[in-house]
């Protein structure tokens, strides 16, 4: 399953260059950007592990790329995502999130239901054990 | 124009009889409003040979506190200060014999928190007036003591995109189509397919309650069944808006919390069901974690025409007060009426925490909104993937594109048509964000991203030469000064 989660998870995904475009463009809105990685992309796990603090102050996007760089190297086998926060009054939350690493296989989720009354379904989404993501 | 017209005070002012409302202290000119004051704007066309200051002070009289004779209990009340008071007259540019009047109302007036009695102030009486010929409400100022007596959007463009986790581009939906006749198994099948294929939002359409078609409950177990696949093999968040309108109360209630149960994020009403309901729904929304959705059903027939009714403008500020998430406020390229310029004002009022005055939008006064949430607008009704550069331009990145035959219409398939929007709109934000020229280079954008997506060439031959261009019917009509020029 290709996770689509991000802004831009149904393009190619993208080059260096074109990361480093959409880092830019964040840092010129004076966003603070923030490189987060995780082994779980489950669709309501909110909080990827922090790579580091968010990059306060940057001017150039190559900081965060050299970041990047370091995390790819350490959680190359994992989702990573870069984010653009603002913190302006009435946004105060992040502007623009997408992904720029995934792992060689990606996560496979399915759907438990649980019967109950009245024909309903509790449904629960949850990770397909590596076994037989295949399938 | 804005002349004394001579007030007549003291013992006078109350013998019995008829007085002009101009005289009663309905035409205030020197007056000026507080910043307490609640101020509406209306376009007044009085009958042939009626005074244009009478017609607008009798607008002011009959929405606030006159009846067509002087009456000796005024002098039981603090009446001069329930009398809404017309301040400025000008004439309408371009449009002879209508008149733009300024009227100002004290804030006793107004119960807190209901827009169900703003609504019968200022809008109760007075439009049905024989001396009138035509009346419009075009814009109206709310001062932040009052703003702050109503919940405002229960969820707000923020906290709706942190619960779907997508930021930094329109959202996209479809509205289920046929819009009547589908059974729920169908149904959801439409549902499912949109949802797998790359949107985020499915939408039920207007007129979509419990037919003998398919009743309601059937509608939302399918669907939910349609959202948590879709779910499961994006790993995103997906919703599907569950119209609970229906012909009570209690019956919205029953499906509102059935929506709830089956862990649907967002539930749909229509503007028909009132604004008590609406207001309801809100608080209900509000204390279960939902998204509210509104469909402005119905608002053509009191919005489109420039002589009488309510403008969109007064509508959307309301339902903000009220407290909806969602409002459909026009797409400007699509099928339904709506000009650019006046369609900006509209989405001004959903999404900025304060709107200046801005007369070539339509907007009339500064309008703080208090820190109330923001509402997402929805662009919906005969929009396609070939016009993303231009509705990207157009509505800016806080909208849901409602692509519903532009999804279902699709020659390979409605996942294929989800898919080709998708595309569409992730290559056009990832131009415009490297700072290119997407509006003009915007086909070539669409053309170059079709080149590794079929489904995208497919619309964009398809729709290729799909465009409504009609004249606007209502439009700003200002002057432009040398200083808005600039």
């Amino acid at each position: 399953m290709k996770l689509t989660q991000g802004c831009f998870s149904f393009l190619p995904d993208l080059t260096d260059d074109q990361i480093t475009r959409q880092v830019q463009y964040c840092l010129g809105k004076g966003w603070a950007v923030n490189i987060e990685f995780t082994d779980d992309p489950h669709p309501r796990n909110t909080y990827w592990e922090m790579w580091g603090l968010p990059m306060f102050d940057l001017q150039d996007a190559a900081g965060v790329m050299m970041e990047l760089a370091e995390c790819r190297r350490v959680y190359g086998n994992r989702y990573i995502r870069i984010s653009g926060f603002d913190s302006s009054h009435g946004w105060e939350s992040v502007r623009i999130s997408f992904l720029v690493n995934r792992p060689p296989d990606e996560a496979e989720f399915e759907l438990v239901r649980q019967e109950v009354g009245g024909r309903a379904i509790r449904y629960t989404t949850v990770r397909k054990h590596a076994a037989h993501a295949s399938t | 124009m804005n002349a004394h017209t001579g007030t007549v005070r003291g013992k006078e002012r109350y013998r019995s009889g008829v007085m002009e409302y101009k005289r009663m202290g309905y035409w205030e000119p020197d007056y000026t409003p507080k910043d307490t004051d609640v101020i509406a704007l209306f376009r007044v066309t009085p009958q042939e040979g009626v005074d244009p200051i009478e017609a607008s002070a009798a607008v002011a009289g009959e929405s606030s506190t006159a009846t067509w004779t002087v009456v000796w209990t005024d002098r039981l009340t603090a009446a001069e200060k329930y009398r809404a008071k017309c301040y400025r007259v000008d004439p309408v540019p371009g449009s002879p014999g209508s008149y733009f009047a300024y009227i100002a109302y004290d804030l006793d007036l107004f119960e807190p928190g209901s827009i169900a009695n703003l609504s019968a102030s200022i809008i109760g009486n007075v439009f049905g007036f024989k001396p009138l010929k035509a009346l419009r409400l075009e814009d109206m100022r709310f001062p932040v003591a009052y703003v702050k007596t109503f919940q405002g959007p229960a969820t707000g463009i923020v906290v709706e995109r942190e619960r779907l986790d997508k930021f930094g581009r329109p959202l996209l939906g479809a509205t289920v189509k046929p819009k009547l006749g589908l059974s729920g198994r169908n149904y959801g099948r439409v549902v499912y397919e949109a949802l797998k294929g790359g949107l985020d939002f499915t939408k039920d359409d207007e007129n979509i309650n419990s037919q003998p078609f398919m009743h309601w409950r059937d509608r939302f177990l399918y669907c939910m069944e349609a959202v948590n696949r879709a779910q499961a093999a994006s790993g995103e968040v997906k919703g599907t808006y569950l119209n609970i309108t229906a012909g009570t109360m209690e019956d919205m209630y029953e499906r509102a919390e059935f929506a709830k149960e089956l862990g649907s994020c967002i539930v749909m009403i229509d503007l028909v069901i009132g604004y008590t309901a609406i207001q309801s729904m809100a608080k209900w929304a509000r204390r279960n974690d939902m998204i509210l959705h509104l469909h402005r059903a119905g608002h053509s027939t009191y919005t489109r025409q420039k002589s009488h009714g309510v403008s969109f403008r007064v509508i959307a500020k309301w339902m903000r007060l009220a407290g909806v998430d969602h409002i459909h406020a026009g797409t400007v390229v699509g099928k339904l009426e709506g000009d650019p310029n006046t369609t900006r004002g509209y989405y001004d009022v959903c999404r900025e925490d304060f709107n200046p005055t801005k007369l070539e939008h339509g907007l009339f006064f500064d309008q703080s909104w208090a820190s109330l949430n923001k509402m997402m607008p929805v662009a919906s009704g005969g929009i396609h993937a070939g016009q993303m550069h231009q509705l990207l331009d157009l509505l800016g990145e806080d909208v849901v594109l409602q692509f519903g035959g532009g999804t279902i219409g699709h020659p390979m398939g409605i996942a294929a048509g989800a898919i080709a929007n998708r595309v569409a709109l992730e290559a056009m934000i990832l131009a415009r964000n490297e700072g290119r020229d997407y509006v003009h280079e915007g086909p070539e954008i669409l053309a170059r991203a079709a080149e590794t997506c079929t489904p995208l060439k497919a619309a964009l031959e398809v729709w290729k030469d799909v465009t409504f261009n009609y004249q606007s019917t209502d439009t700003p009509d200002f002057v432009p000064t040398a200083l808005e020029t600039v």
